[in-house]
């Protein structure tokens, strides 16, 4: 007897729909384990997730909350993904995002409401695209690998922020702790229900759309596609891929950059120390999951809303602490990866001696 | 000055150096390991928890090699037996490290454990400016230094080393002169990432003697920028790890002194300084001979072969 592993000659849709939910699937079980070792039982604290996520009104307006920033990154991290770059330096991006809508917020001075959130929208995209534009630039010129840079500039955006929050932009009237001054109203979305559910929301379902649009639709985004698949040919058609490079990882940053403004105008209303606890990360898991479609990084963020409302429970019940939802990440994509394998190959109980 | 300032380099370096030279191996095979940051976390706290647990230092730094080991064979699952996507396996790693350290580590933290303590070679140590440095250190220092001779010598003298290099250049060649590829590229990931536990060890044991979670704070990533800059040898990371070193030891310095440049200005320079290296490394790279192993990231399957 011998195990033989070969080449699919179809790989099926049903297949390949159901790998990914199996995946889920196994890592949910595995997770249980890891739960267990911590003294918790599992299938109390899953029934815990989806109840306090899903049960109610205010538990799906939180997990709207938190899907709307990880629409944002989603998008950034998935459309780099279109062209085989890695933009994994979200993270930072939605912290540059954030300051760059707070000094507008803070220090602009503009009193028009629409104005004000405009003008805001816009420091978030260009700063999220310019920290993002960095790794592009340096990827374009001189081949200079994209995932240490972005993942790098996380820690130097982040250091960043807080500099300027225990430093120049300290609130004078804070009692010394490290935030900004509160945003006037001007400079806040709309919350609606008496929930902190904001209209940051239906501005991150919009950008889905329209980027969707762009990829489909424009000849930008078939060039970014054809760059993507096969690089070489899109060579000889006379695309200038460097070019494509630095504007998609501009794009991507700066996708993920306008998170920073949502949650800044929707939520915070000022900056302050932790104004992302990981959305960066979690963005890669929804563009690999999406399987860069922008439809679908809605469809996953909205899944992973569910696990951080769920895990911030789990904190306060059991006092697991909010990292465990990284480890359950980690596992989700592990066995996501495991599955691509089971989708290409096929392995096979042999009877007998086997040549090859 | 430059006595200490030295002596604070090689102790701020050699985490780095541990976890470069992990992620070497990892790489000399072909397999990218972005994974480096979360294998440090898991050898901090296997090592931290082993010797709390037992009251040994040996046993704490074997626990996080073992630890590191096993979590380094979930990557070498995926990416040599499954050849799935390296770069995402790698993530995943770290997220998974972050995440299981941060659960199981909880009930560490604030504990107390004896960490490494300095033994002075009779003689060496009363050198001049270097002596203190390199002479009269902890063990997993003076470890490094062998573990940096024994890698390059592993990698050029002898016939192992030779396969390692040859399943990570061309491993149709290497399959067709009888290595076996899934054998050495498993090996040298597992192996690699008990090596970058033990770096994380050196956190637990060695500079802080406790758990903190997220201790690593960003050196796995910067010991993957450093491969680069090493151009994957073990001599040439020890440089690039003391480098790094040298501007945390200098950056410390400052903040003693009581400049009035901000504390969190000053903790940016190591960040800043990986990129400014890896962007440098990388063009002379491209002009001189590159020595990156031509089958970095790819997986190989035999049928692919033409």
């Amino acid at each position: 007897m011998k195990l033989v592993i070969e080449r699919r000659e179809i790989s099926s849709a049903l297949l390949r729909f159901s790998a990914p939910v199996a995946s889920i699937g196994v890592a949910l079980f595995v997770a249980g384990f890891l739960l267990l070792a911590s003294g918790v039982s599992p299938l109390a604290a899953y029934k815990e997730i989806l109840i306090e996520a899903l049960g109610s009104l205010y538990g799906l307006s939180e997990t709207l909350v938190k899907t709307t920033p990880l629409i944002f990154a989603g998008l950034g991290v998935s459309l780099a993904f279109r062209m085989q770059i890695w933009n994994i330096g979200a993270e930072g991006q939605i912290y540059v995002g954030a300051m760059g809508a707070t000094w507008v917020a803070l220090f602009s001075g503009i009193q028009n409401h629409w104005l004000m959130m405009t003008a805001m929208f816009f420091a978030a995209f260009f700063c999220g695209g310019l920290w993002a534009g960095v790794a592009g630039f340096l990827r374009a010129r001189w081949q200079v690998n994209e995932v240490i840079v972005t993942l790098l500039m996380n820690y130097i955006a982040i250091l960043w922020v807080d500099y300027l929050i225990y430093g120049p932009w300290k609130d004078p009237k804070g009692f010394n702790f490290p935030l900004t001054a509160q945003f006037s109203d001007t400079a806040r979305f709309a919350e609606y229900f008496d929930t902190r559910f904001h209209s940051g929301f239906f501005l991150a379902v919009f950008c889905a759309l329209l980027l969707y649009l762009f990829i489909e639709r424009t000849v930008w985004g078939y060039e970014i596609k054809v760059i993507g698949s096969n690089p070489k040919a899109a060579q000889y058609a006379g695309m200038n891929t460097g070019m494509a490079i630095f504007f998609v990882l501009f794009l991507s940053g700066a996708i993920a950059g306008v998170a920073g403004f949502s949650e800044v105008a929707g939520l915070q209303h000022r900056l302050q120390h932790g104004i992302s606890p990981g959305y960066g990360y979690t963005a890669i898991i929804i563009a690999w999951l999406a399987k860069r479609s922008a439809i679908g990084v809605v469809i996953v963020s909205f899944l992973m809303g569910v696990l951080l409302v769920g895990g911030d429970s789990l904190q306060l019940l059991w006092q697991l602490p909010v990292a465990f939802v990284y480890a359950f990440q980690g596992l989700i994509l592990f066995f996501l990866l495991a599955s691509d394998f089971f989708i290409i190959y096929r392995v096979k109980l042999v009877k007998g001696v086997v040549n090859g | 000055m430059v006595e200490i300032l030295l002596d604070a380099t090689v102790r701020a370096g050699t985490p780095i150096l541990f976890a470069t030279l992990g992620a070497i191996i990892n790489e000399r095979a072909g397999i990218i390991n972005l994974g480096i940051e979360g294998l440090m976390l898991i050898g901090a706290l296997a090592g931290f928890a082993g010797t709390y647990l037992s009251g040994s230092l040996l046993v704490g730094v074997l626990l996080a090699f073992g630890a590191s080991f096993l979590a380094g064979s979930i990557h070498a699952l995926i990416t040599v037996q499954l050849r799935g996507n390296q770069i995402v396996s790698g993530l995943a790693l770290t997220m998974f490290g972050v995440g299981i350290t941060a659960l199981f580590g909880k009930g560490m933290v604030g504990l107390t454990i004896v960490g490494f303590k300095r033994i002075a070679i009779p003689g060496l140590s009363e050198l001049p400016i270097i002596g203190r440095a390199f002479f009269n250190q902890n063990l997993l220092i003076y470890f490094s230094f062998l573990l940096v001779f024994l890698i390059w010598f592993f990698f050029y003298r002898t016939r192992w080393g030779l396969g390692v290099r040859s399943v990570g250049e061309n491993p149709a060649a290497a399959d067709t002169c009888g290595f076996s590829v899934s054998t050495y590229r498993f090996l040298a990931v597992t192996i690699g990432s008990g090596l970058v536990g033990i770096g994380g060890a050196y956190l637990s044991l060695a500079s802080t003697p406790m758990w903190i979670e997220n201790m690593s704070a960003g050196r796995g990533w910067i010991a993957v920028a450093l491969v680069i800059f090493a151009g994957w040898s073990s001599p040439r990371a020890m440089l690039g790890a003391y480098l790094f070193g040298g501007i945390t030891a200098m950056q410390l310095r400052f903040q003693a002194m009581g400049t009035t440049i901000s504390a969190h200005v000053l903790q940016m320079l190591p960040y800043f300084f990986t990129i400014l290296v890896l962007v440098i490394s990388t063009q002379r790279m491209q002009k001189g001979a590159s020595q990156q192993p031509e089958g970095l990231g790819l997986p190989y399957d035999r049928e692919d072969r033409k």
